[in-house]
């Protein structure tokens, strides 16, 4: 229970802000990104208003000796930024671009009856299965 | 075409978005990250969230937007993309964000807002780059369309 039950809400939560906030509609997000067309400022919005209690959960964070539920914080302390990461950033672009989806959205929009949504998630976890193979083949390499 | 919407809705939208990050971290000690997450619960990140706690994230996101879509508002989700730019878009998508550890909610919502410099550069770039790659598919191959 310590880990379904705040992550069924959780996701609840943030499922319902994906679709209240329209991002679940990928030409919303695309006419975002279209800055040469007909712009759509709403993405910019939500990030305004993601930020602030997420600015605010991690300062709460900050001053927690550890999290309500769990023994410690899983916070990434890694602050380099390498080329892998700029790439890998660079690929999602390109993706998120094509078809105006990212992961939470596209899972999201799972459950409104439109196939295009469990292509594309099925095709992201393909494109994740495919960078396993590829992580474990330059391990080897190496 | 696409209808203009109240910035009302993405301000509350994006403060439940927050807010869920913040209980994930200050509850689960956790990043909402939602790449991650998905990841977790299809068993193909061998670290990350534990697989219980990333299925009933993942599944919990649907739901929460079908209450909303129920009881305040009814997203129409135009998807114009054909099935081959799905898929390419798909796999781009996973792969990416395996890659450069995180998306729009990791490194955009969560990252930023702990003021990471791997997450402000990674939010940066996927940003330019879903800009660049929305005008050459609008406005360089598909004459404005």
């Amino acid at each position: 229970m310590r880990q379904l039950l705040p992550g069924l809400l959780i996701g609840l939560v943030f499922g319902a802000g994906l679709a209240l906030s329209d991002m679940i509609n990928p030409a919303r997000v695309l006419a975002f990104l279209d800055v040469a067309g007909h712009w759509d400022p709403t993405l910019a919005y939500v990030m305004a208003g993601a930020l602030v209690p997420s600015a605010i959960g991690y300062w709460l964070s900050r001053r927690m000796k550890r999290p309500v539920l769990e023994r410690e914080f899983r916070i990434p302390q890694n602050r380099t930024v390498e080329p892998q990461l700029l790439a890998g950033a660079a690929i999602f672009g390109i993706g998120w671009g094509l078809a105006g989806f990212c992961p939470g959205p596209g899972i999201a929009a799972l459950g409104f009856r439109l196939w295009q949504p469990w292509l594309f998630v099925f095709a992201m976890l393909g494109g994740m299965v495919v960078h396993r193979f590829y992580k474990n083949s330059q391990r080897g390499a190496a | 075409m696409l209808e203009p919407i109240s910035p009302f809705y993405g301000l509350a939208g994006g403060f439940l978005i927050g807010i869920a990050a913040a209980l994930l971290l200050v509850f689960s000690g956790r990043i909402a990250g939602v790449s991650g997450l998905a990841a977790a619960a299809a068993k193909i990140a061998d670290r990350g969230p534990p697989w219980l706690q990333a299925v009933s994230f993942i599944v919990g996101l649907p739901l929460g937007a079908l209450i909303v879509s129920s009881l305040v508002r009814t997203p129409h989700i135009q998807v114009t993309s054909s099935l081959p730019l799905l898929i390419a878009a798909g796999l781009l998508v996973g792969f990416g964000t395996r890659l450069g550890n995180g998306c729009t909610s990791g490194h955009g919502v969560c990252g930023v807002a702990r003021l990471s410099p791997r997450s402000i550069a990674a939010t940066a770039t996927f940003m330019l780059l879903g800009f660049a790659t929305v005008f050459v598919v609008r406005h360089l191959v598909g004459g404005g369309a």
